[in-house]
């Protein structure tokens, strides 16, 4: 199978999807002119294969959600793009009380195909660009949340999510962006709401998602010399989430880390850890641990931001110190 | 106008405000609860607009939407069981007072953050230019909405992009208490000036007034001039919502812009100055209008509440084969711990909560 980029994973999605679907229509800022398009190349050179389709917007990201929001209630399959997770703050109040309003609270009178786009990541970009806010979006009813980890899942869901008639937060990350895998030429979908085992293993389930994931492959790896056999459940979906499938891999394993990037208190890690705790509580041999990023706003310093943000060693060593019982 | 369109503005207008006195009463009397803002004093401007326009052209409005409900051909029973809270009402009683909706009327819907929906109603404007509908989309607010931020990157946006919208900015003067000297810097069409934007300034108060103002404006959507901005000047009789004890406006000025109601003024002045109606046939339109409201009163009343099983209903309008309720599984106590409710769009997989 052909190996491509997560980026260019992104890319082909959105072009087959505009391809099969003439009302799906990219907005988004600077996802034309500059720098060939899109600030992290996604949308590259689509301008120009779907012309009118592809457009510039002013750097107003409450309107470039709420624009969406109209436009996918008046028959268009809007796929919206935000800089990076920290701007979609400015939109806060279009995804929260507007788009994640609409089916519900209208009683399913008005249905709302749009998929906002938008990074996670860091890279000596300081406090207000290194965030992520994975465990706000998917406490909210009624949108859907993806965060996929690799270019395969990648693919696969945002042209899901495209389809999809309700609203879908795809959370990309930029340390993703130029990573490898195998994607193949003929057509595929992944569903919404499906974990996917990265690595199968009886010893301690890892539940993570997004680069995380990648991270602990790594660490799994370094694990298995030291004969640790480590289960990895991406979620790829984080709402909703795919309960099932955390609780088959923990009633085998007996133990379970949750890794994210994010802030421990109040994060995902914890609604999982409680959900296990809830729900498998007789299979446990150990407390459900957490990995996770730590609580400061983000540093610029080189050591300082690599001391933040949590990395396969960190997984190694939760995943050493569970086995030997240390929690 | 014929005779038969201009009694039916006045009808409109009247059962709009006799709906919006009664819907009073039923709130003094607890039959309805949480925020209900009235119209009275404005009903020119729902009226007056929504007969300017074709049937399938997109409506989106403000929290203060029982008159452009009204207006648009909801029923009084449908608006006011939402009221009640009731499963016959516009949203089956999810939406209450500020979120009327009837998207089969091309009305989208009431919205209750201030300046929120204004992005939305650009975005159905553009769709509509995408898709090549020839609709046109209408957007009110109120004069508060318009220094939100919100309002200038939809202004700015709507511009920007040619965009087949009508901004009718609902002016009565104050954004909740505080009059607009005190929140606005500019004077309102100063504001569409800043995106040299078609404006006019509308007397609110007169619907005729309104109709064609919003009848231009439409017209000009229509062959490709772009957004208007109309600032309708108009007052409103009652407080913000049933919860103001409307203080901060003087007796002498509520006193002075009731001489301008718009129902009695367009009777006046129109109806009866021209002829086309006698005092009694107003006083038969005033009775079969209190009838309407009467008898919505009581159709809500005798409606059940929406079912408990309904919960869960469009949390999502396309299911996920492993979903739960709420994402992981909680199993609702008050549902008698029913995993899944039968709600059309809720697939439960998994019932092993143990």
């Amino acid at each position: 199978m052909p190996e491509i980029t997560y980026r260019e994973a992104l890319k082909r999605a959105l072009r087959e999807e505009m391809q099969r679907d003439p009302t799906v229509v990219i907005w988004g800022e600077d996802v034309v002119a500059y720098a060939g398009g899109g600030a992290y190349g996604v949308t590259a050179g689509l301008a120009k294969e779907f012309p009118g389709r592809v457009r510039d917007t002013p750097i107003a990201e409450e309107a470039i959600v709420g624009v969406g929001l109209g436009a996918a209630m008046g028959g268009l399959r809007p796929v919206c793009e935000i800089m990076t997770v920290n701007f979609t703050l400015v939109a806060w109040d279009q995804i929260v009380n507007h788009v994640a309003k609409q089916s519900h609270m209208f009683n399913g009178q008005i249905k709302v195909p749009m998929v906002i786009r938008t990074p996670n990541g860091h890279g000596r970009t300081a406090a207000t660009h290194s965030q992520n806010f994975d465990a706000w979006f998917a406490s909210i009813p009624s949108l859907k949340v993806v965060a996929p980890a690799t270019p395969y899942d990648a693919k696969g869901l945002l042209k899901t999510a495209i389809r999809d008639d309700d609203p879908v937060i795809f959370l990309e990350h930029l340390q993703l962006y130029s990573t490898r895998g195998e994607v193949p030429d003929e057509e595929y979908l992944i569903p919404i709401g499906e974990a996917d085992y990265k690595r199968r293993g009886k010893d301690i389930t890892i539940v993570t998602w997004g680069r995380m994931t990648i991270e602990s492959l790594k660490a799994a790896k370094i694990l298995a010399e030291e004969g640790i056999d480590v289960e990895i459940v991406d979620l790829r979906t984080l709402r909703p989430m795919d309960v099932p499938t955390i609780l088959e891999s923990v009633r085998k394993t007996n133990r379970a880390i949750v890794v994210e990037e994010g802030w421990r208190t109040c994060g995902l890690g914890a609604e999982i850890a409680a959900t296990i705790q809830e729900q498998a509580f007789n299979y446990l041999d150990a407390p459900v641990a957490r990995v996770a990023g730590l609580e400061v706003p983000m540093p610029y310093a080189r050591n300082l931001e690599r001391a933040t943000i949590p990395f396969a060693e960190d997984v190694v060593e939760a995943v050493r110190a569970m086995m030997r019982n240390e929690y | 106008m014929d005779r038969e369109s201009l009694i039916s503005l006045y009808r409109q207008m009247l059962l709009i405000r006799v709906f919006e006195d009664r819907a009073a009463e039923m709130y003094a009397k607890a039959k309805i609860a949480g925020f209900l803002h009235l119209y009275n004093g404005q009903e020119a401007i729902a009226v007056g607009a929504v007969s300017a326009l074709n049937p399938d052209d997109e409506i989106v409005v403000n929290y203060r939407d029982h008159g452009w409900a009204l207006a648009r051909g909801c029923s009084a029973r449908a608006v006011m069981a939402e009221l009640f809270g009731r499963a016959t009402g516009t949203t089956g009683g999810r939406g209450g007072s500020m979120h009327l909706v009837d998207v089969s009327r091309h009305f989208w819907g009431g919205y209750a953050i201030v300046g929120g929906h204004l992005p939305l109603a650009v975005g159905l404007g553009v769709a509509a230019q995408y898709l090549g509908t020839g609709r046109v989309t209408l957007c009110s607010m109120g004069d508060g909405s318009t220094n939100i931020g919100t309002f200038h990157a939809a202004m700015n946006w709507a511009k920007l992009w040619n965009v087949p919208v009508i901004f009718v900015v609902e002016n009565n003067q104050y954004a909740m208490g505080t009059a607009y000297e005190v929140h606005s810097a500019v004077p309102m069409l100063t504001k569409a000036a800043g995106y040299n934007m078609y404006a006019e300034e509308v007397d609110g108060m007169d619907v005729m007034a309104v109709r064609e103002a919003v009848c231009r404006a439409a017209e000009r959507a229509r062959s490709g001039l772009g957004p208007s901005f109309l600032n309708m000047v108009t007052y409103r009789f009652r407080g913000h919502s049933m919860a103001d004890p409307d203080v901060q406006r003087s007796k002498e000025e509520i006193a002075e812009w009731r001489k301008r109601d718009p129902i009695t003024r367009f009777a006046d002045e129109v109806l009866l100055k021209r002829e086309l109606v006698t005092q009694a046939d107003l006083d038969a339109i005033r009775k079969s209008v209190e009838e309407e409201v009467e008898d919505a009163i009581q159709f809500a009343d005798q409606s059940p509440e929406p079912p408990l099983e309904s919960l869960y209903d469009y949390i999502y309008m396309q299911p996920v084969s492993n979903m739960q309720i709420g994402g992981s599984l909680i199993r609702p106590p008050k549902l008698g711990g029913r995993v899944a409710p039968n709600g059309k769009h809720h697939v439960s997989a998994q019932t092993s909560y143990a």
